[in-house]
């Protein structure tokens, strides 16, 4: 890991949906996203882990401009992405790509393999001829465990694992130097996750890459990144360089998460003691007041209800959002509030 | 173009592989539908009886004996008679019933071509702008096509007329316009969905601008729905056609249609019954042919069982 | 103790309009009472085929024989009549999408109280408080009131709770569960892990863990049975197959699962693709994966044989399974 410097700050990112709510009625608003901030290094890859509605997805889209955040900055380079015309940010779009979850989904059934990997060479490096795009077209299929033959053909043709190295090979041909990981192995059967996995950490190595991988599992997320944001119903609620959140997780939220895992391990499984979390994640249109995570939370008080918790320090690398962080930490029972209702 | 950096030479290397490289072809979707539509046997059947009926509506009236437009005083008002030449028969102008049926079918075919042709153009770029763009934009637009809707179809025609005069083009303009309507709609439906599929999101992170989203992704997802409809259209322009050419709108002498001759041979069915006859049995050949051949092509481009 | 369900020579085949295709091979197990077996597999191992089979429900084109003895009596051999009897009552099923597998339309204490009136023949009101009391059981809160409700007004996590009330309701005696968690938040699903164990504790019944998820398996399961391309390639206890697999596709498997525990060491990935069922390689259907291949695995299937100590493996290699560089 290069210590080179920020490449990408993002600066209380913001993004509300409007969904309507009927004929004649107000829309409702949806708050996907609140007050984001972190930073990522050159040949950094940052690994953002939430459960649905956390905002993860939204994450990924506003860091790439697919989606423009209602408030705050992206910083890439530093520029601020988010006030960029179109044209202005399409000569960005080449250092910044992303792999999609769903492989099948993410390619035009219409196009070729051939052609869906060089679409992004065709608008985003159109100096090159047609025999140039092939050539490139063929070296990212072999970088990325792809047989050549196989550039005439169509995506149903190919498996879920074969369809995602092609996602993989689109997203490098530019030769970005960021990519979003959208859950980029979620779809996948077990063995061929680890195909992927290992690919990714291959890739990353041989290009340089700098990666912001986002999923819901934490034990993928483990092996791939160097440090972890933790999001809950669209607010940032721990960010740790991965050993330490792994071993010593300050939020509660990260804790529970933690000991949920489930861990192919029998003899450790049932050793564990899983922090059962009470209800389920409150709709994100209608947030709980003071801190959104407080209706599961076993160590509620009634502070946590009246006031949100803001993101402080734990030491130089760390920030964690809660009120209680430092009693827990010290060994604080839960009380007897858990899971208090809405 | 080959430079002195090593990248550049490992690009050539790549250049050259390719060149003898045997990447067969792949099975695209539409070489799959092809496949389960020629399986299906009503369509199969239908579309050799349409092809059948097109050549010799085309090609059929230089090996006729009479002509159309010519009258045969000796043969006014006869029934089919294989003799004389007249093989359905004269109508009461003593004309061939046979030449005149294949030229009113050339007619009825180009319009209803050439009027499908307007539908799918007018109406893809419209709904898949519409779609794509969203918002206001697409508002704007649908509420268009809502009021065209409402608006009953035989005045606007009626006004086309009188303003242009009697043409075929002006036919085929007219029913088109008509037609897009539709369309529209289903492309806009389709576009709609299409625009939130994860490969339009890859294509736009890769800088593709609007318009090429549309043309080089879009567009060429809707082929599925659009030549469904597309066929099915087409029996509905003929119909449409007829009905106008019967109310005196449409094709006029010494031009005919389908919808002409059955126009003229309803008012004396009892007496001269060829005459109704024999266009009937052609036009609804026609229609049952391309409903066959529309449900076929939904049944084949529909990729339920994988 | 007792075996509650016994499969023996279960083949299932599809026909498609190029042939046919056999989902499941020869596939023999038996359940025991109270028990909890994983069934473990990725796509195409016929797993979830093989059960859809058991309870009728495989698709048109599929066919089912063997047999499949609960109680005494063959489910396999059964008319669709007399199946419908036992299933609800005897063994149920429950399924990944809990959005798809309840009637939208109806409220959810009516489909409940159907199962009850159809099977147990109580009457409607005698059905709906049944119905009240296992929705509480299950860990719904307010039961009343959410059994007069419509299932898109619960969240996905409660429908699967109300799935399994719907399958626990006539107590049978086997509960079969298909990826009952995949679609699930984390901490949702450990919650679903522990009603499993409490629901199958108090109520008896054994449960078939459909997953290709290690890590709930090792959390839940008592017994394992691995399948790939249709056919059971190991079983035995969940202990035994963690600790010393004898078949390198458990092995593989293991060992390409990351693990959350685990700090960041590298991933060993079982090479290749799953076999496509149209075109089976030779011999063992395994051998284009596997690490330890031997000349015999090309052109002999191995059967599933005794190892000992209950545990079953159809495997030619006889030694221990090491960290080993890949053998292709």
């Amino acid at each position: 890991m290069s210590a080179a410097g920020p490449i990408l700050s993002v600066q209380n990112v913001g993004k509300i949906f409007g969904l309507s709510a009927g004929f004649l009625r107000k829309p409702l608003i949806l708050k996907a996203l609140s007050d984001i901030s972190f930073t990522v290094n050159e040949g950094e890859t940052l690994g953002i882990v939430g459960e649905s509605g956390c905002g993860k997805s939204t994450l990924g889209r506003c860091i790439l401009q697919l989606l423009t955040p209602d408030e705050g900055k992206v910083l890439w380079l530093g520029r601020d992405l988010t006030t960029l015309p179109a044209g202005e940010m399409r000569k960005h779009r080449r250092d910044l790509q992303i792999i999609f979850q769903d492989p099948l989904a993410s390619l035009n059934p219409r196009m070729t393999v051939g052609g869906i990997i060089a679409d992004p060479l065709r608008t985003l490096m159109p100096e090159l001829s047609q025999k140039q795009r092939r050539a490139k077209v063929i070296e990212m299929m072999e970088a990325v465990g792809l047989l050549p033959e196989m550039i005439n053909r169509y995506p149903h043709e190919f498996s879920g694992g074969q369809a995602q190295r092609i996602g993989i090979a689109r997203a490098l041909i530019t030769e970005p130097k960021l990519i979003v990981c959208d859950e980029p192995v979620s779809a996948l059967d077990v063995s061929i996750q680890a195909q992927i996995l290992n690919l990714l950490s291959e890739l990353r190595e041989r290009f340089n890459l700098t990666l912001v991988f986002i999923s819901h599992d934490l034990s993928v997320v483990r092996h791939v990144s160097d440090r972890i944001m933790v999001l809950y119903l669209g607010r940032m609620i721990e960010y740790a360089p991965r050993d330490d959140l792994y071993n010593d997780a300050k939020h509660p939220y990260t804790r529970a998460l933690l000991s949920a895992v489930p861990v192919p391990d029998p003899r450790l499984a049932r050793a564990r003691q899983i922090t059962e979390l009470v209800g389920e994640i409150p709709s994100p249109i209608n947030p709980p007041s003071g801190c959104t995570f407080r209706t599961r939370c076993p160590y509620a008080l009634p502070l946590c209800a009246e006031k949100r918790p803001e993101i402080e320090p734990v030491d130089a690398e760390r920030t964690v959002a809660c009120h209680r962080w430092r009693e827990i930490a010290d060994g604080a029972p839960p009380t007897q509030h858990a899971g208090a209702s809405a | 173009m080959a430079g002195i950096t090593g990248k550049d030479r490992t690009l050539t290397a790549y250049a050259d592989t390719l060149e003898r490289l045997d990447a067969p072809k792949g099975r695209s979707l539409t070489q799959d539908a092809m496949r389960r539509l020629i399986a299906n046997r009503a369509a199969l059947i239908s579309i050799f009886l349409v092809t059948a009926i097109v050549l010799i509506a085309f090609v059929g009236s230089y090996f006729v004996p009479w002509d159309g437009t010519k009258v045969d005083w000796g043969a006014i008002r006869k029934p089919p008679n294989f003799e004389s030449g007249h093989y359905l028969g004269t109508d009461q102008n003593g004309r061939d019933l046979l030449a005149r049926l294949l030229q009113g079918t050339q007619m009825s075919l180009i319009v209803a071509g050439v009027a499908t042709v307007v539908s799918v153009v007018v109406g893809v770029v419209y709904g898949a702008i519409s779609g794509y763009f969203g918002g206001r934009v697409d508002a704007l637009m649908m509420r268009f096509v809502d009021i065209m809707y409402a608006l009953p179809y035989i005045l606007f025609v009626i006004i086309l007329v009188v303003i242009f005069g009697r043409s075929p083009v002006l036919l085929f303009v007219g029913i088109g316009l008509l037609e897009w309507l539709t369309m529209a709609r289903i492309v806009r439906g389709q576009t709609l969905s299409f625009k939130e599929k994860e490969f339009v999101e890859a294509a736009r992170a890769g800088g593709a601008k609007p318009f090429t989203i549309i043309m080089r992704h879009i567009v060429p997802n809707l082929t599925g729905p659009v030549v469904i409809y597309a066929t099915l259209t087409v029996p509905e322009i003929i119909i449409v056609e007829s009905f106008l050419s019967y109310l005196g709108l449409g094709v006029q002498e010494p031009l005919t249609s389908l919808g002409t001759l059955i126009s003229n041979g309803a008012p004396v069915a009892e007496v001269l019954p060829w005459l109704l006859v024999a266009p009937a049995i052609v036009l609804v050949t026609l229609l049952l042919c391309l409903s066959y051949i529309g449900d076929g092509l939904r049944d084949a481009l529909d990729p339920k069982d994988r | 103790m007792a075996n509650v369900l016994e499969v023996k020579d279960l083949n299932v085949t599809f026909s498609l309009h190029d042939g046919d295709v056999s989902a499941v091979r020869d596939l023999s197990f038996v359940l025991g009472q109270g028990e909890t077996l994983a069934v473990v597999g990725e796509s195409g191992s016929g797993k979830s085929q093989a059960f859809l089979a058991i309870m009728g429900l495989l698709a048109r084109n599929g066919r089912a024989t063997g047999k499949a003895v609960l109680g005494g009596t063959d489910l396999l051999a059964l008319s669709p009549t007399e199946l419908d009897r036992h299933r609800g009552l005897d063994i149920a099923m429950i399924f990944q999408d809990p959005m798809t597998s309840l009637n939208p339309s109806l409220k959810i204490g009516r489909q409940l109280a159907e199962v009850l009136v159809r099977h147990r023949g109580q009457s409607d009101s005698a059905a709906w408080r049944h119905a009240t009391e296992m929705l509480d059981r299950v860990g719904i809160p307010e039961a009343a009131r959410r059994a007069d409700s419509y299932p898109h007004e619960l969240s996905g996590g409660m429908r699967q709770r109300v799935m399994i009330a719907m399958a626990l309701l006539c107590e049978p005696k086997v509960l079969i569960a298909d990826e009952p968690t995949t679609a699930l938040d984390v901490t949702v699903q450990a919650q679903m892990l522990e009603l499993f164990k409490t629901l199958t504790d108090d109520f008896g019944a054994a449960l078939v863990l459909i997953t290709h998820d290690l890590g709930v398996v090792a959390g839940l399961a008592d017994r394992m049975m691995v399948m790939y391309a249709g056919r059971a390639v190991e079983s035995g206890s969940v202990d035994d197959l963690f600790y010393a697999p004898n078949h390198p596709y458990t092995f593989g498997l293991l060992h390409s699962t990351p693990h959350v525990e685990d700090s960041g060491q590298r991933l060993r990935p079982i090479l290749g693709l799953p076999p496509s069922l149209e075109h089976l390689p030779t011999g063992c259907a395994f051998h284009p994966r596997c690490a330890f291949v031997m000349p015999e695995c090309r052109t002999a299937r191995p059967e599933l044989t005794h190892r000992g100590g209950g545990r079953h493996a159809a495997c030619f290699y006889e030694g221990e399974l090491k960290e080993k560089e890949a053998a292709e």
